[in-house]
């Protein structure tokens, strides 16, 4: 059984309001040196097969569900 | 007028639609659970605000995978109405049934209340019964309302005349950046859009909330405007 991981990020630019709101927790924690908080996703998945078609799906998988293309970015990795 | 309105796991808002066609507009509105793929020969789809699968992943992205949708999608390319509300206007941009996405509100707030909408095009089956320029109340209730579209996206929208709504202040003015005239932060303001065959509609407002005379007081009945359109055309 192979180990996916896919990462989901907002594209640059697009308003990331999670990422404000921890920003501002760490200020409350003081902790001036830390800036440019952007929160994402890590979606883990399991695949029984480890050939073209099964990457294909993963890929697709990527771009109809588990990302939205016209806001988001994702990265697979592969353990 | 036959209205389908349909009801996926975590919708919440069928019973206002079916009220509202059933017995305020007088046309009949019967509900379809999204594993089912016959619509009932409607003249009109509604797809309702919620929060279908509890908004997991992403607004709508899991919804946009029921069965229904496939029906729905049919229904649409055939030129059959198809109007979302709320979390219905989500399920419709993540399907691919109009362009953009909803991106979470500016101001990180989820906002429950009533905004002032303008009517940027009366050319649609959704608008024809208001005047260009209009200025009506209607309740919102989100947590992703603000409109995102790449920029070439954007200018399809304007050229297409594809924007129906923007939010605006009382006298009817769109500021993109006032908390107070563009609530979610949309971009350009917008608040409702159609497809380019003007078939397909969504808008993050609810106006089956704003039909009846327990908001006309304060707030007014605009939104019947947009449902007696729908019955005129």
């Amino acid at each position: 059984m192979k180990k996916v991981q896919v990462l989901v990020r907002l594209k640059p630019g697009v308003l990331d309001v999670q990422g404000k709101a921890v920003e501002h927790g760490i200020a409350d924690m003081g902790f001036e040196s830390i800036s440019g908080v952007r929160v994402g996703k890590l979606i883990e998945l399991e695949v029984s097969q480890d050939t073209e078609e099964s990457r294909k799906q993963i890929d697709e998988l990527c771009t109809k569900l588990l990302s939205n293309p016209i806001i988001e970015d994702y990265e697979i990795r592969e353990s | 007028m036959k209205v389908a309105v349909l009801v996926f796991p975590g919708t919440n808002c069928e019973h206002d639609v079916l009220h509202a066609f059933n017995s305020v507009l007088g046309a009949r509105c019967h509900e379809v659970w999204h594993r089912e793929t016959e619509l009932g020969d409607p003249d009109l789809v509604i797809v309702p605000g919620g929060f279908s699968y509890g908004d997991y992943l992403r607004s709508g992205a899991l919804a946009k995978l029921s069965p229904v949708i496939e029906s729905v999608r049919q229904y649409a390319e055939k030129g059959g109405k198809v109007l979302g509300i709320c979390n219905g206007f989500q399920i419709l941009c993540e399907a691919g049934l109009l362009p953009g996405a909803l991106l979470s509100n500016s101001r990180r707030r989820f906002l429950s209340r009533f905004v002032n909408v303008t009517v940027q095009s009366t050319n649609s089956s959704f608008t024809s019964e208001f005047s260009d320029g209009d200025v009506f109340s209607c309740p919102i209730s989100h947590f992703e309302g603000n409109y995102f579209i790449e920029p070439d996206g954007l200018k399809g929208l304007e050229d297409g005349d594809q924007i129906l709504f923007r939010y605006c202040d009382a006298e009817g003015s769109v500021v993109e950046d006032c908390a107070e005239a563009n609530p979610n932060g949309s971009l350009r303001s917008i608040a409702g859009i159609c497809n380019t065959t003007r078939n397909v509609a969504g808008l993050m407002p609810h106006p089956e909330r704003s039909i009846q005379d327990i908001t006309a007081d304060r707030f007014g009945t605009g939104g019947s405007r947009l449902f007696t359109s729908l019955l005129a055309n």
